[in-house]
């Protein structure tokens, strides 16, 4: 009878242990969630503009069916990623996902305050390899860390009415998500540095 | 032989009672970091980096993106003021006001977060094309069939939930109390 009480307690302490485990894993076990839902229709480090949600045809639940959604998938490990978003009449916004949905990042059009949405989404270690004078020089450039190599950018422009969709949806047709193919900084020999620092800024 | 039994119904209830409320946690959500105001909840810490590990287990399950903090804040309503479960089938009013926000919406879906099919192709209202009194104050009526003013359908279905997102605002993860952020009332005005 003991032996039989003993049991349950063991069973219920070491299932509190599956349980802290097992809710732990779920995000990176879990193969429904938004990331792999997305993979199979957008391309990777550019913008895919996402189907309306609709009743039986949604990408994802509990989509917000007032806004236009466009989606860049992106990858670092080829170097950083450069994203300019136009602002659309009434409200757009632009937020950042780790690879295990994180929400990390989230900027409105308001709190950029431009006409265009403009950033720079790096890895900390493509970071801290920037030439630090150009962090300093380039303050209106905005740079974003991502946790993660992998991810999500979803930028959202509100239809305040039905009849404003296709303007929402032409201010997200006309945003890029490109990866800075030019030599990064990191990968530029030492003295050098100073040379080249002018370029990045010049383009703006 | 009594000893690998013992073993075996240990392992067995330890995997069922850890599953098991993992399931639970990750289906219905925990009370860990939310915010409730009236029949209104949400969880404001999930648009940040320092999301907890139950709020991140639902993401997972559900497929969801929460939205960023920085972009708004969603809340969820399942149930009216009485704490009555919304019904498809009855007549609720949602009326009121709204926290500060630039925009807002408010969506009907089903429990799985669906939207509800119906023959005007209305899922819900924006901030902008609402029909308000002249006080400024809105009346919502979410019913199975049309209704003066502002109608939104539920094609009968038992239980749905209302999502009112709120965009550009100053409501998160700072907010306590009804104070901060008015939330419109939830009426439940008849059934048939």
């Amino acid at each position: 009878m003991i032996r039989l009480v003993f049991t349950i307690i063991a069973g219920v302490l070491l299932g509190g242990v599956v349980h802290l485990v097992s809710v732990l894993a779920l995000p990176r076990i879990a193969t429904q969630d938004a990331y792999s839902r997305l993979t199979p229709m957008t391309k990777e480090n550019a913008v895919t503009a996402l189907p309306l949600a609709e009743p039986n045809n949604a990408p994802m639940p509990f989509m917000d069916p007032a806004f236009a959604v466009a989606i860049c998938r992106y990858d670092l490990s080829g170097g950083p990623i450069k994203l300019t978003v136009p602002v659309s009449q009434a409200y757009t916004s632009v937020s950042f996902y780790t690879r295990n949905e994180v929400a990390y990042y989230a900027i409105n059009d308001r709190s950029a305050g431009r006409k265009v949405i403009e950033l720079d989404l790096m890895t900390e270690e493509q970071h801290s390899a920037l030439p630090e004078d150009e962090e300093v020089t380039a303050a209106d450039r905005l740079i974003i860390d991502s946790p993660t190599a992998t991810g999500l950018i979803v930028l959202k422009a509100l239809a305040p009415e039905p009849g404003l969709m296709p303007q929402a949806q032409a201010s997200l047709a006309a945003s890029r998500c490109t990866l800075q193919t030019e030599p990064t900084p990191a990968k530029q020999p030492e003295p050098a540095a100073p040379a080249p620092a002018p370029a990045p800024r010049g383009k703006r | 032989m009594r000893l690998i039994f013992i073993t075996l119904l240990a392992l067995a209830l330890a995997t069922a009672v850890g599953l098991g409320s993992t399931y639970m946690t990750a289906t219905r959500g925990t009370d860990l970091g939310t915010l409730t105001i009236g029949a209104w909840t949400a969880r404001p810490k999930s648009g940040t980096a320092e999301v907890d590990p139950y709020s991140r287990a639902l993401i997972a399950r559900s497929g969801e993106l929460p939205i960023g903090t920085g972009d708004g804040i969603a809340f969820s309503a399942t149930s009216d003021d009485k704490n009555k479960p919304l019904d498809g089938r009855c007549d609720v009013v949602v009326s009121g006001v709204t926290p500060a926000a630039r925009f807002w919406t408010l969506t009907l879906f089903d429990r799985k977060g669906h939207l509800v099919a119906n023959s005007l192709q209305r899922y819900g209202f924006t901030s902008q094309e609402i029909v308000r009194g002249s006080d400024g104050g809105f009346e919502i009526r979410v019913a199975a069939r049309s209704r003066a003013g502002n109608w939104l359908p539920t094609g009968g279905i038992e239980r749905y939930a209302l999502m009112l997102r709120l965009y550009d605002t100053p409501v998160g993860v700072a907010t306590r109390t009804q104070r901060d952020a008015p939330m419109p009332s939830i009426t439940t005005a008849g059934c048939p």
